[in-house]
């Protein structure tokens, strides 16, 4: 018996339970004349029924499939020799049970293959038969002994639309729960992987050190190998190619987002706002091979006409790119913003003599700056989170420098490239990654946290 | 997306009765439009929102040193008139004047005018307080500034309490000129409003139904006030209240339907009137 024959009864037992429910609604009532009797509209205790014939059996099926496996796992495990699990480390075990499955199932099995394994498989093949089938009566039963519980409690004053309404908002506060939970377990596993790392280096080494060179020696007489992991340098390489891009992005988006908001006619606004938000939907890896071929090529060619010594990747082109990127996120929010202020705060200022500009510059914009600020910073939390970018077109090495014409090195960079390739799981090199990544993540939810703040703060002022 | 730009029409020099006679539909107004003394003179105005006729051949004289009240049932124009006189109208999309508005011998539909400091001539009070999101010494302070009315802090702090003052609204928020204007109550900002309307020292004053969303007492001081500012400005007020126009205007013109029905003393408008119209809505069988 397969489980999906399971799901297609489930659900045609719920279409069965919705319209006997609705019909014993209308019965109960005395007869559709009668409806106006009942607490709530008969779907409702249609809705009712499907709901008790259909959530606890997928429960129960849910559950099932989540623990049948270990649960045969421990009884094939049992019913092993002892001699054979005798001296076994728990690796081993897990391999001895990963064979019996394979050679149950039919696929290719790493060791020799003993009557004993033999007769595992086959009790475990046996065992699993079993499983699926108590498994389909048991979740069939639960939903016919559903279907009958509502059956039964169907009655006119049940009140059968705040049940179900009841049973949605649980389903919504799970499913929202599972967002939250998986957030939370990402942040957790971060966080600990990065204390195991903090274990075999120390945080203030991490946090002020100014020599990067995560390399762990493979053997001991390895040359300049001992491994550095100072993050200051990736620091201020994040920061410098981050404030390049702001340095692009802020002006350009916001004098775009006030020539459209304020001067543009309707129709040039109409074509240019989502010509500039196209910007937005370039994928980062095309923004990512435009700076590494076009731009940075550019910038190195234009540099050694001036007499300049350019490095082939630099800060400079990964923060340009990086810089127009994020250009629709600066003007599309600066435009929503600059719009919500009041048109009568505009009159006000004409009224008085003001010309466009002083409205603009003395009225508009400081009414609007706090939004503007939080856009600025949701861009900022963006640039810093920016990977691909910065891979292709700032380069790796992690240099301490402050001259954007330098090829410099970022966060998000350096946990790419700690985690590409072959490597151990728990060594201080890939550990690193998650550090940077706590770093990281700490820094941009903080601006966010600070952007939105600042978002909601202004919204209070005109609502 | 206010567009400044827009088609004005010029009509130069005094309005003929045959320039008068062009204007479609207008009917013929009861009454006298004009005033001994007049500081702004409008003569056949005609205004358009695209190809919708809104004011239809108005003309009329605001005097000096009086207060004209404009009434009539909700959607004759009014407010468009009003905007009309400092061109606030350039603001709106698709809005056409013609015809003929001076102040003092200018034409301010002039092609070579700039509206820019003819709105600090012509100041407006709108119908809900508008208080630019600053403190209330900013609020006061924004149009002498731009127009650099003042040379030092003590001046402008001067000014800034004397247009309270006159606004009646110094004692209230003396303590508190610092903080934000939109913190006050509705009252005090229609105040604050017309506090800033009056720090540039505007010739001519527009209230559009300034105490529409104030209650008796607000309602009260803004009438006194309006009195006392007769003594230097021009005002023309747009109301619905019926006994506003008559406390605190000297002269009443009735707007029906885009035309100018009837003006004349709001005495007698209100106790004479001559027109059907007029009657009918001031005894309130209509509007
Ligand atoms: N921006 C606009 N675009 C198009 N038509 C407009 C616009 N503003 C006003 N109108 C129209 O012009 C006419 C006059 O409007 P106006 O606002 O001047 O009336 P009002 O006398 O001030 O009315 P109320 O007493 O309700 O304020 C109305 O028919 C209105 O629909
Ligand atoms: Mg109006």
């Amino acid at each position: 018996m397969q489980a999906w024959t399971l799901v297609v009864f489930l659900l045609a037992t719920m279409a069965v339970a919705y319209h006997l429910g609705r019909k014993r609604a209308i019965v109960r009532a005395g007869g559709a004349s009668r409806i106006k009797d009942l607490h709530s509209l008969p779907a409702y205790y249609g809705l009712y029924a499907a709901l008790w014939a259909g959530l606890p059996a997928l429960l129960l099926m849910g559950l099932w499939v989540g623990l049948q496996d270990q649960i045969l796992i421990t009884l094939v495990t049992a019913s092993l020799p002892p001699e054979m699990l005798e001296g076994l480390s728990d690796g081993r075990v897990g391999l001895l049970i990963n064979d019996i499955k394979n050679l149950a199932t039919g696929n290719i099995v790493s060791m020799d293959v003993t009557p004993a394994i033999q007769v595992a498989a086959e009790q475990y093949t046996r065992l699993r038969g079993i499983f699926q089938w108590a498994m389909w009566l048991a979740v069939a039963a639960v939903a016919i002994g559903g279907l009958s519980f509502a059956w039964a409690s169907t009655e006119p004053r049940m009140r059968a639309r705040n049940r179900v309404e009841g049973a949605v908002k649980v389903m919504m506060i799970v499913f929202s729960s599972i967002a939250i939970l998986t957030t939370l377990g990402i942040v957790l596993s971060v966080v600990f992987e990065s204390l195991r790392f903090f274990d075999q280096v120390s945080p203030l080494e991490f946090f002020f050190g100014t020599r990067w060179s995560p390399q762990i020696a493979l053997r001991a007489d390895q040359v300049g190998a001992s491994g550095a992991f100072g993050a200051i340098p990736l620091f201020t390489g994040t920061l410098m190619v981050s404030v390049i891009a702001m340095l692009v992005a802020v002006p350009i988006g916001l004098l775009s987002a006030i020539y459209l908001s304020e001067y543009a006619a309707r129709r040039v606004r109409a074509l240019a706002k989502p010509v500039i938000e196209v910007l937005a939907g370039i994928p980062t890896v095309v923004y990512g091979f435009f700076a590494a071929l076009t731009v940075a090529p550019f910038i190195r060619s234009l540099g050694a006409s001036l007499g300049l010594d350019v490095a082939s990747e630099s800060a400079l082109a990964a923060g340009l790119v990086m810089g127009i990127m994020i250009i629709p996120f600066v003007s599309s929010l600066s435009d929503d913003v600059i719009n919500a202020v009041p048109q009568s705060l505009r009159d006000g200022s004409y009224a008085l003599g003001a010309t466009q500009s002083e409205t603009i510059r003395r009225v508009i914009l400081p009414a609007a700056l706090p939004g503007i600020v939080g856009g600025v910073l949701l861009a900022v939390s963006r640039a810093i989170g920016e990977t691909m970018i910065v891979v292709m077109a700032a380069g790796l090495a992690a240099n301490l420098t402050a001259n954007p014409l330098d090829s410099v090195t970022t966060v998000t960079v350096q946990i790419v490239t700690l985690l590409t390739g072959d490597q151990e799981f728990d060594s201080a090199k890939t550990l690193a990654a998650f550090a940077l990544g706590l770093t990281l993540f700490l820094v941009t939810l903080s601006l966010n946290v600070i952007a939105l703040t600042v978002v909601r703060k202004y919204r209070e002022q005109y609502e | 997306m206010s567009t400044m730009a827009e088609v004005i029409e010029p009509t130069a020099g005094t309005i003929s009765a045959a320039d008068l006679a062009s204007s479609q539909h207008s009917r013929a107004t009861v009454g006298d439009v004009t005033v001994a003394d007049p500081r702004m003179t409008c003569r056949g105005v005609d205004v358009w929102y695209g190809a919708k006729q809104a004011i239809k051949g108005v003309s009329l004289d605001i005097g000096k040193h009086e207060v004209v009240s404009m009434i009539g049932p909700s959607g004759c124009g009014k407010s468009t008139f009003l905007r009309c006189l400092n061109r606030m109208n350039d603001t709106i999309d698709g809005c056409r004047v013609t015809g003929s508005i001076k102040l003092d011998d200018v034409d301010i539909y002039d092609a070579g005018l700039d509206p820019v400091p003819l709105r600090a001539q012509v100041g407006m009070v709108f119908q809900k307080p508008n208080p630019f999101p600053k403190s209330i010494y900013e609020n006061i302070a924004y149009g002498p500034r731009i127009h650099g009315l003042t040379n030092n802090k003590a001046e402008l702090d001067d000014l800034v309490e004397t247009s309270l003052r006159k606004a009646g609204l110094w004692e209230e928020v003396k303590d508190r000129l610092d903080q934000p204007g939109t913190g006050l109550s509705g009252g005090q900002q229609q105040r604050l409003c017309i506090a800033r309307t009056i720090a540039v020292s505007p010739e001519v004053i527009l209230m559009d139904e300034p105490c529409s969303a104030l209650d008796p007492i607000a309602t009260a001081i803004i009438e006194e006030l309006i009195d006392e500012l007769r003594e230097h400005y021009s005002i023309a007020i747009v109301t619905h209240s019926m006994q506003q126009a008559a406390r605190v205007s000297q002269r009443t013109a009735y707007f029906h339907l885009g035309d100018l029905i009837e003006v004349g003393e709001t005495n007698d408008i209100f106790t004479n009137p001559k027109h059907k119209l007029t009657e009918d809505y001031i005894t309130g069988r209509f509007g």
